[in-house]
């Protein structure tokens, strides 16, 4: 079974997995610059693949690529040399079988690879193509091919080699035996001159029908790495994927990698996301651009948060988010707004009846509009677009309206992992992401959960609805979530006026919730209610104090009073005392003037 | 009666391998049978002269090249079927 032997753990497990690559033109020198060169590997420059493969193809030996027609094999191959030429010093060769060179460099063109320049010393590509009136009588083989190769890799020093198409060589081969020797000739001239090498082959329909009806089969077993593209169709939308089959003696991740190829080259996105690298996390705050909003939310957003809107259509998604593009951009910061439902103009159109002017920021270039109604394909490819776009723009703050989209566009199994690397991508940027996403009303989804379960990645997720209440129907905020913040408990009633986005305080009245026309009715109410309250309430306070000032009389009086009673009463103890001292001097008196015995002490006087 | 043309051939080899032994005996075999005086090889051994071999855009040996009479042919393999032979160089009946 071949990739048996390749099948570890990962051999470095403190290697980070970052969970989003974007791999093009210009931008991937980051992300070679982190990784350690490893003498083992060749980098291919396509930074998901090098993370797969902790580094790269093997070095100094056979990669076999088998994809279906049109699923990259030609980018895949032109891009490890392309890589090696400019950031390895290994120069390469490209063999092609297939396609012309002058078309293979006007389709590399668009990826910003500066193929011309390198095609001056470092780069050379071969046209192998097999003339269409080619006779074929009897065996042949391809010493020619290696001998003319060994010459040029020779005088331009060539590390680096890719075979394109082999199979329209194999076929010319007159039977299995043949091909075989051939196969086998090449991979021994290779791995003689110990070139890293790629070659190319059709795949059949399915990847069981390639390894065992294609003569690749034996390919499978002679070289040290196996790569199969794959590009498959699910309801209608194209999904590429990737998968690495064998490894010889390195760890590699086995699991299918959705890739895209954009405007930008060949994008690997591993699925998984592993250790991802902690984000910069940021105290500080960006305002959502609703006063009150911030209030409730603590100050505002945290910056390079992700934020979700939810909520049914009509329910003022994106005129918040229009609010918070337009509170980054007086601040002064580079935005973006996605919008998938309706074009750019008829947003800012929109918004401007809600007092929300983002055309002057247009003109000025610091904020960007993108109508994405007719952005199509696969979730994937619109995820590398909206970072392709967003990082062009350097955008701090980006909305998109409504990030249900790619639900949509996709199957939603790889939707929701689009999503989740979309989250993690905006806070590796520090990009502040505002996402809307609508619930559908008719299947009855209720604030548990959004179609891409965006939610629970969210930090802040505030969710809008709609009170339908006496014939009105009234606009309720309020904030499921918010990390690390505290945050209002309250529903708010959303209020659009031309002037802008307020947010106002709803009533409960016996245990209902009043907005619109029947807040304002039982406002007004209460401000009848408040005035009576205050005149009773000054009148009884004349009252009191009247009362007040009686008492205080009365209290005065009794003072009084009390006095002339205390008097008199200090006055009836001392009349008291004096005359009991006058009887007892008296009673003595007489008892001398009787001659009577003395007191005897031990005895009580006796009283006459 | 119009004259013959005469037939000009470039052959690559790639050294003594079997396939381009076989391919230059065939070649010669095959002038010798059906081209008789009105014939012109050349034989370019790719091991010698890679270079000629990548102008010519020769990638499998061995390949024989007809020169003349215009249009070229290419031919690759080794030339063991006599009747692909003639039908390829517009010598067939």
């Amino acid at each position: 079974m071949p990739g048996d032997s390749g099948r570890h753990e990962f051999a470095n497990k403190d290697e980070p997995y970052p969970s989003i690559i974007i791999l093009d033109g210009g931008h991937f020198m980051k992300s070679i610059r982190r990784q350690a060169t490893n003498p083992n590997k060749a980098p291919t420059g396509i930074e998901g693949f090098d993370e797969i493969t902790s580094g790269g193809l093997p070095h100094g030996r056979t990669t076999l690529l088998v994809g279906q027609p049109g699923s990259g094999k030609t980018i895949f191959g032109l891009r490890f040399l392309v890589h090696g030429s400019q950031f390895c010093k290994e120069p390469g060769i490209f063999v092609a079988f297939e396609e012309a060179s002058k078309r293979i460099v006007a389709n590399a063109e668009g990826f910003g690879w500066n193929l011309p320049e390198l095609l001056r010393k470092k780069l050379y590509i071969v046209d192998a193509q097999p003339q269409p009136d080619v006779v074929q009588t009897g065996d042949f083989d391809l010493s020619g091919l290696l001998t003319a190769l060994e010459a040029k890799a020779k005088e331009m020093g060539a590390r680096r080699i890719v075979f394109d198409a082999i199979d329209i060589m194999l076929a010319l081969l007159p039977d299995p035996t043949a091909k075989r020797r051939e196969m086998y000739r090449l991979h021994a001239w290779l791995l003689e001159r110990e070139m890293t090498a790629i070659i190319t082959a059709k795949a059949g329909g399915d990847e069981a029908s390639s390894l065992t009806e294609h003569p690749f089969s034996f390919m499978q077993f002679m070289v040290d790495c196996s790569v199969a593209l794959n590009h498959s169709v699910s309801l209608g939308v194209s999904q590429r994927n990737l998968r690495v089959q064998k490894y010889r003696g390195s760890a590699f991740d086995e699991n299918e990698a959705p890739f895209v190829i954009g405007k930008g080259g060949f994008d690997v996105a591993i699925a998984r996301v592993l250790g991802r690298v902690d984000s910069a996390v940021s105290e500080e705050r960006v305002s959502s651009g609703v006063a009150r909003l911030d209030t409730m939310l603590g100050g505002g957003y945290y910056r390079g948060a992700s934020v979700l809107i939810t909520g049914f259509p009509g329910t003022a998604k994106t005129t918040l988010s229009g609010a918070f593009v337009e509170a980054a951009c007086r601040r002064g910061e580079r935005s973006m707004f996605f919008s998938f439902d309706s074009d750019g103009t008829e947003v800012i159109r929109n918004l401007k009846s809600v007092g929300i002017r983002l055309e002057r920021f247009v003109k000025s270039g610091i904020l960007r509009m993108i109508s994405a109604r007719s952005m199509g394909g696969s979730a994937e490819s619109v995820l590398v677009r909206i970072k392709t776009l967003a990082r062009d723009h350097q955008a701090r703050c980006l909305v998109i309206d409504p990030v249900s989209t790619l639900a949509k566009t996709g199957n939603e199994l790889t939707a929701h992992g689009v999503a989740e690397r979309l989250v993690d991508w905006s806070k590796s940027n520090g990009t502040t992401l505002v996402c809307t996403s609508l619930l559908d009303e008719m299947s009855g989804q209720l604030e548990g959960g959004t179609p891409l379960q965006i939610s629970t990645m969210a930090d802040t997720w505030i969710h809008l609805n709609y009170l339908v209440q006496s014939g009105e129907r009234n606009r309720g905020l309020s904030i499921v979530k918010s990390r690390g913040t505290p945050h209002s408990n309250q529903v708010r009633e959303l209020i659009l006026s031309d002037t802008g986005v307020t947010l106002a305080d709803i009533y409960t009245a016996g245990g209902e919730v009043l907005m619109g026309t029947l807040r304002w009715e039982k406002e007004s109410a209460e401000r009848v209610a408040n005035e009576v309250a205050e005149v009773a309430g000054k009148l009884k306070r004349v009252t009191l104090k009247a009362e007040e000032a009686v008492l205080k009389v009365r209290a005065k009086s009794m003072d009084t009073e009390l006095l002339a009673k205390q008097v008199e009463k200090t006055l009836l103890d001392r009349t008291t005392q004096s005359r009991k001292g006058e009887l007892s001097r008296g009673r003595i008196r007489m008892r001398e003037l009787r001659g009577a015995d003395k007191r005897n002490p031990k005895h009580k006087p006796e009283n006459l | 009666m119009i004259r013959p043309p005469r037939f000009k051939f470039r052959l690559y080899v790639a050294g003594s391998t079997q396939n381009s032994t076989r391919a230059s005996a065939n070649l010669t075999a095959f002038c010798a049978t059906h081209l008789p005086h009105r014939h012109e090889i050349e034989i370019v051994d790719v091991l010698q002269q890679p270079k000629r071999a990548m102008a010519d855009s020769v990638f499998m040996t061995p390949t024989l090249i007809k020169l003349a009479p215009s249009p070229d042919r290419r031919l690759v393999g080794t030339l063991s079927e006599t009747q692909l032979l003639l039908e390829t160089l517009g010598l067939g009946t």
